[in-house]
């Protein structure tokens, strides 16, 4: 077969290459879409999360204590309920701003508990600017505005939650330190802490 | 010599009191009799009230009840979850009481800028309630003029 039959040839495809070509390309599209979110979904576990020392340690001691993690009903929220966005371009984002978190991950950068907690008010204050920036998204998977029965809640919450809906105010505005330990308040709330700022 | 005949019985005639009074083996507690050598009772776990409005207090000098739960609320050297509600600075926001002014001075009566260390550990004096019998009997009265 010359070079000029074979070009002729690929100008005008039969219908069995025309087709097994579209078969080839529909599988193969099956098969990299499919592994590509099932690679994602698979760094959307807990056990993926705590796989790094920096968060079994730290973050997943603490959360373990808390209402997210164990409670009367029985339902419970990992890592990636409140960290990861669930519609689908928002999660995008989010795992490519994970590299920044591989980079200082191999740079040891809150590689051991002092330096956890040297970074804490940082690393606590970036996650309640994103959750303030997209009006607690994350939360709201589970607590919707609209599915609360204020009758059925406490008064503490009653009072609180018409108040925040009135202002427009968001979850995290209040409900800070709920999954993990609050960052030392020195700065943000020097009120609710001991001694004067600083030390 | 007489004198230590004496205590001698004495001690021997508690010492057998005691003994007949809880059994051989057998402590009483507040919690009921138990074998020592078994695990102590099962106490069971008091719910905490939840939620209610300020608690009236009982005699002058009584620390102000805590009206609701506080589970998981952490008082360490970094936060006190108690002052993010309860400090003069976030009071009126939370809604809630402010603490005292007292709770500003030092031990040697010097008012601080802010909640004195020795004033810093809510819990040692404030405490949530739940609804159980009293352990022991009392005839405890609230003072007329403050309840």
């Amino acid at each position: 077969m010359n070079i000029k039959s074979l070009i002729s040839k690929m100008r005008s495809p039969s219908s069995a290459t025309l087709g097994s070509l579209l078969i080839a390309g529909f599988v193969s599209g099956v098969i990299f879409w499919g592994g590509f979110n099932t690679a994602m979904e698979a760094t959307n576990t807990e056990t993926f999360c705590i796989g790094c020392h920096e968060m079994e340690a730290n973050v997943y001691q603490e959360y373990k204590e808390t209402i997210h993690y164990s409670n009367r009903t029985g339902v419970r929220a990992t890592c990636p309920d409140c960290h990861v966005p669930k519609p689908w371009i928002h999660k995008i984002v989010r795992k490519i701003q994970a590299s920044n978190e591989l980079l200082h991950k191999a740079l040891g950068t809150i590689d051991t508990a002092e330096k956890f907690e040297e970074k804490r008010l940082q690393l606590a204050q970036n996650v309640w600017r994103s959750m303030k920036k997209t009006d607690s998204r994350e939360c709201r998977n589970c607590h919707n505005y609209d599915s609360m029965d204020f009758a059925e809640q406490q008064r503490r919450a009653v009072a609180s939650h018409s108040k925040g809906l009135e202002e427009g105010e968001t979850c995290i505005d209040c409900h800070k330190g709920i999954a993990h330990s609050l960052p030392a308040l020195y700065e943000v709330d020097p009120s609710a802490v001991t001694g004067s700022a600083g030390h | 010599m007489k004198n230590s005949i004496l205590a001698g019985l004495i001690l021997i005639s508690s010492s057998v009191l005691i003994s007949t009074s809880s059994g051989a083996g057998e402590v009483t507690s507040l919690r009921g009799p138990s074998e020592l050598d078994a695990p102590s009772n099962q106490v069971v776990i008091k719910r905490n009230i939840n939620d209610q409005a300020p608690i009236t207090r009982e005699y002058v000098q009584q620390p102000p009840l805590i009206p609701h739960k506080i589970k998981g609320y952490r008082i360490n050297l970094k936060f006190n979850k108690c002052l993010t509600c309860h400090s003069w600075a976030n009071y009126k926001r939370a809604g809630a009481t402010k603490i005292s002014q007292t709770h500003f001075a030092d031990r040697d009566g010097e008012d601080m800028s802010n909640v004195a260390a020795r004033r810093y550990f809510c819990t040692q004096c404030h405490v949530p309630q739940a609804n159980t019998k009293p352990l022991v009997e009392n005839s405890f009265q609230p003072i007329k003029t403050i309840h």
